[in-house]
């Protein structure tokens, strides 16, 4: 049916018509690397704006326990609600979407070294933690919180930058020195950022170490967890209402008695930030869209151009014997041929070009230090090579129907007719 | 009998219908170099299209080579018009971004031999009617009696059982038309080759075996020519 003669064929016509096939193939070329790069861009925005909002990023829900203020189920009113363990366990089997779980212990405690002192929150939390809160490790500041240091109640303390600033005013390397808190020896593990406009000092340590410090070896302060999927306000509330009356249950109170269970959420913030992440996608979606469409009217208007002028010479061919399937192959393959190369010249240099830019961010990054993080609003300004591929195939598909209808029309004139064209 | 048409009848059905062969009764043996003359109006190119496939005919027969030539679809007219006709057009209908022997090559091409084969072939054609050395030029660096001789060889190349030539030498000056019609009587003496050329040159139908005349949709006569 197709051999490498009529690629020959087609070869040589390409050949011989050199600028129809560049400017086919330009437009396809142009089409694509343009889309790439507009995305690229978008991607990069919604990148940078995405890690200054990064502390939005996860649904955190928080809970603490109170005094009941109803009597329940023969129990006195004004009784005193205790978490231990046995609750986490409860939250996180009756609730599957419950995602990143820590319990919290905490106490405020002076830390001192040497002469130096400040007085600071102290949290004893489980490793996760640091994925429920947005808490920044740059490489180089150590680590957070991990699983040995639980397994083993390690006395080890992750800590801030403003705070190393206080306690060793910036003389000495911090990671790996020990610091009092009343009267017990903590190890630097980990230096975490903070913005200098946060004066809160906020220490952390293994759970268990602090459970054992503050909270007799069994008490759970705070509960902090993320949950998936709480995307609306109904939704929210209604997982609200089911943890409360969960806990309730637990603790044998009334569930609509809120005073019995504190319950923080941060859906708002959330919301919020999903709805910035959407706008961004759908305004990067919609600029792609607008492009390849633009891609698919320059290919399509050369192709109806391209068979026009080719009129002539498909009647001369139907004259000599060519059957007009002949001729629509011919078309065919030749617009698959050039918008394929080029369509992948253009994805090449597209990818090639965002790439190269984010090289050069990053390297200029590195130059500048880690201070210039904070306000960067562009990040990353690149595309997957899903979406390349497929923006590609969309514009090779649009350009092998754009050759098709004018082809088939051209076809349909009889070969005198044809023959009379200029 | 090549050729056979029996009450031929075509009409154009425009914004008034238009009857332009009004039963054309002919026959051609094979071999012979006739030509077609006429006013413009008359149905000579009309006629001429019928016989190349390249037209339908509303009623009558058309038998060419003994095949009754009705009611094809555009491939089969395709094959036949490859196989059985070679065409040559007044304005040479080379394509322009190919050169000469290409051109002469592209029949074959649509045959489905293989290229280093109809190269060949089309360098023995286009050596048959004296452009060897031409083989490598493009149309537009040819003159008008290089190309029409092109044209020539491309109509050979195949072998058809006729040629058909519409107007050969009207877009050719008077020394090149003797040139053009010597080769085309050369080819059908040695070839024994059927030619029907149409033509309102009075010395390219004397240089026929027999001059068809058309009037208003009808044969008016059919003559030997005037030897000068």
């Amino acid at each position: 049916m197709f051999d490498f003669d009529d690629l020959r064929e087609i070869w040589s016509t390409m050949k011989k018509n050199k600028l129809r096939t560049f400017l086919t193939g330009f437009s396809v070329a142009w089409g694509i690397f343009m889309l790439i790069v507009l995305l690229a861009a978008g991607n990069g925005l919604r990148n940078g704006i995405a890690a200054n909002f990064d502390r939005w990023a996860a649904n955190m829900v928080e809970i603490w326990p109170r005094y009941t203020t109803k009597p329940y189920d023969g129990l006195p009113s004004n009784r005193r609600i205790e978490f231990t363990e046995r609750d986490i366990a409860a939250i996180k089997r009756s609730f599957p979407e419950v995602d990143l779980i820590s319990g919290i212990s905490y106490r405020n405690d002076t830390i001192s070294y040497g002469k130096e002192y400040l007085n600071a929150n102290i949290r004893a939390v489980y490793p996760d933690y640091c994925r429920i809160v947005y808490m920044p490790i740059p490489s180089g500041s150590g680590r957070f919180i991990n699983e040995p240091d639980m397994h083993g109640r390690r006395k080890s303390i992750v800590i801030s930058q403003p705070m190393i600033k206080v306690l060793f005013r910036d003389s000495l390397p911090a990671l790996g020195r020990y610091v009092k808190i009343s009267g017990a020896m903590f190890k630097i593990i980990g230096i975490y950022k903070q913005e200098e406009s946060n004066s809160d000092n906020v220490a952390y340590i293994p759970f268990t170490t602090g459970q054992l410090l503050f909270d007799r070896g069994y008490r759970v302060g705070d509960i902090d967890f993320t949950v998936k999927g709480l995307n609306t306000e109904v939704a929210s509330i209604a997982f609200e209402k089911k943890l409360r009356s969960r806990i309730a249950r637990l603790h044998r109170f009334d569930s609509d008695d809120k005073n019995a269970l504190g319950y923080y959420d941060m859906g708002n913030e959330f919301r919020m930030w999903h709805g910035m992440n959407n706008g961004i996608a759908m305004f990067i979606w919609i600029i792609g869209i607008g492009t390849l469409m633009a891609g698919i009217v320059g290919v399509s208007n050369i192709m109806l151009i391209t068979v026009r002028e080719r009129t002539k010479e498909f009647g001369i061919r139907k004259a000599i014997g060519a059957k007009p399937l002949s001729i629509l192959k011919m078309i065919i393959v030749e617009s698959i041929l050039v918008t394929a190369v080029f369509g992948y010249i253009g994805m090449i240099s597209g990818i090639g070009l965002s790439e190269a830019i984010n090289y050069a961010m990053n390297i200029a990054r590195e130059a500048s230090g880690e201070s210039s993080n904070d306000t960067v609003i562009f990040r990353n300004p690149t595309v997957s090579l899903g979406i390349s591929v497929s923006a590609t195939i969309v514009l090779i598909i649009a350009g092998v129907l754009a050759g098709y209808f004018p082809a088939r029309k051209a076809i349909k004139i009889t070969a005198i007719e044809a023959m009379r064209e200029e | 009998m090549i050729i056979q048409l029996h009450n031929i009848n075509k009409t154009y059905y425009s914004a008034a219908p238009l009857h332009v062969l009004k039963g054309i009764n002919l026959g051609i043996e094979a071999g012979e170099m006739v030509s077609i003359m006429g006013a413009s109006g008359s149905g000579k190119s009309t006629l001429l299209n019928i016989l190349g496939i390249l037209d339908t005919y509303d009623t009558g027969e058309y038998l060419l080579n003994g095949q009754l030539i009705s009611n094809l679809s555009e491939s089969r007219a395709a094959e036949y018009r490859n196989r059985l006709i070679g065409f040559i057009f007044q304005s040479f209908n080379l394509i322009t971004f190919k050169n000469a022997m290409e051109n002469v090559a592209l029949p074959l091409y649509y045959q489905g031999i293989r290229r280093k084969k109809r190269n060949v072939v089309a360098m023995e054609y286009l050596d048959m009617v004296g452009l060897r050395d031409w083989a490598d030029h493009m149309p537009n660096e040819l003159s008008g009696g290089q190309k029409q001789r092109v044209a020539i060889a491309r109509a050979l190349i195949a072998q058809p059982k006729i040629i058909l030539a519409d107007e050969p030498t009207g877009a050719l000056d008077s020394v090149t038309t003797e040139e053009v019609i010597a080769l085309l009587r050369k080819v059908n003496q040695e070839r024994g080759m059927t030619m029907i050329i149409v033509t309102h040159e009075a010395s390219v139908a004397n240089a026929t075996d027999k001059i068809i005349r058309l009037r208003d949709g009808l044969i008016e006569n059919i003559e030997a020519p005037h030897h000068v």
